[in-house]
């Protein structure tokens, strides 16, 4: 099932997906999602292609639980996510820094041209995940998924 | 007095009356990016506010929700801080209060995140990264507007000096909360001492330290805020779209 805000990348390589479960007994299956940002407005939209998705496999009383710990981080987005995110033209996350590490803003590489020569143009994108870069060698703009 | 429901209404309101104050911003920012930004910051705020008060509901266990907390109190119900209820003012009182409600955020949701209550820790697990974005963006301002041209200084002076005093209140001892504020005290004062300095701005010298959002004693603004927040809940209840 593809993520609703960024159509490339499934919600198990997005690492919203926490868990699925299915209880031998009854057969009744339990998917476990968690959200990138408290304020994603993409949750609700989440969960109902969830209920739609297992309804279709003949799961229709199936449970989304939303858990909020541990908190998601984009170092739970997958190698494979990243390289879509990358063919779409959003530049993937760099790993998060550990924490009381200084944390250094390394180069961002444009999913255009592949140049370093980019600039922030906002931390704040089109979506709470995203941050608006710009590249000063092609001059194209483009999406960064922002390290969380 | 303060016991873990009246705790987390507090934090709840002052994300919840936080966000709706950015949002105002929706539409006006100064540039289109700015208007992205504080939208965003608007909407982690809310998530915080929703996941907060879910909880004190549950604390509370009179049955009542996060949209009944947010949407069926009067203004002397509510327990923020009066430091969010402020009028956004220019983009540089905006922008102090964005700081200051950052610099005290931070701080305490790193702080709940090592609490004894499991929820509370999970939550400032989660809001503690998106206050750091919060944080660096209110700071950035604050410097380019500070070390900027003579009446941007002019203007971001004369917001710190307005709003500096409504912050004292975040930090009122309370021993027996989940954390107490005063704890948090240290943390703020060493990021707002840097932040001002680099800014080539100073803080105002009064101790001036109006209080009386955690009881519910508000300034005037509170209510016209809630007014338009809660309408169409309260003439449409339980409205979907
Ligand atoms: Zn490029």
């Amino acid at each position: 099932m593809v993520d609703p805000e960024i159509r490339v990348i499934t919600i198990d390589e997005l690492g919203i997906l926490r868990a699925v479960e299915e209880d031998p007994a009854s057969g009744r299956v339990t998917v476990t999602i968690t959200p990138t940002y408290t304020g994603c407005p993409a949750m609700d939209v989440i969960r109902a292609d969830i209920r739609r998705a297992l309804a279709v496999a003949g799961h229709t009383d199936a449970e989304v639980r939303t858990v909020f710990s541990p908190p998601w981080s984009t170092d739970w987005i997958s190698d494979g996510g990243r390289a879509k995110l990358a063919a779409a033209g959003i530049a993937p996350p760099a790993p998060v820094p550990a924490a009381g590490v200084v944390s250094l803003t390394l180069a961002v590489r444009c999913p255009q041209c592949g140049s370093p020569e980019t600039e922030q143009v906002s931390r704040f994108g089109s979506t709470a995940c995203k941050a608006l870069w710009r590249c000063r060698s092609c001059s194209e703009p483009f999406d960064h998924l922002k390290a969380l | 007095m303060n016991g873990p429901f009246d705790f987390t209404l507090g934090l709840g309101d002052d994300a919840l009356i936080a966000a709706q104050r950015l949002a105002e911003w929706t539409t006006r920012a100064p540039e289109m990016e700015e208007d992205v930004a504080l939208a965003n910051i608007a909407l982690d705020q809310l998530g915080a506010a929703r996941l907060l008060l879910s909880y004190a509901g549950e604390l509370e266990g009179a049955g009542r929700d996060e949209d009944a907390l947010a949407y069926l109190r009067d203004d002397r119900e509510f327990r923020n801080a009066l430091l969010v209820e402020l009028p956004n003012g220019d983009f540089a009182v905006t922008m102090a209060k964005l700081f200051f409600l950052a610099a005290y955020q931070l701080p305490l949701y790193a702080a709940l995140a090592g609490c004894a209550d499991e929820r509370l820790a999970a939550i400032g697990a989660k809001a503690r990264k998106e206050s750091a974005y919060h944080l660096d963006h209110g700071a950035l301002w604050v410097k380019r507007l500070g070390d900027g041209t003579e009446e941007s200084h002019r203007r971001m002076q004369a917001a710190v000096d307005q709003v500096w005093p409504y912050t004292h209140e975040l930090f009122a001892a309370d021993p027996t909360a989940p954390v107490d504020p005063a704890t948090l005290r240290p943390a703020f004062d060493e990021t707002v001492g840097a932040v001002l300095a680099e800014a080539t701005l100073t803080l105002p010298g009064s101790g001036w330290a109006p209080a009386g959002g955690r009881t519910g004693v508000h300034t005037e603004h509170l209510a016209f805020l809630l007014a338009e927040m809660q309408v169409l809940h309260r003439a449409h209840p339980g409205a979907h779209w």
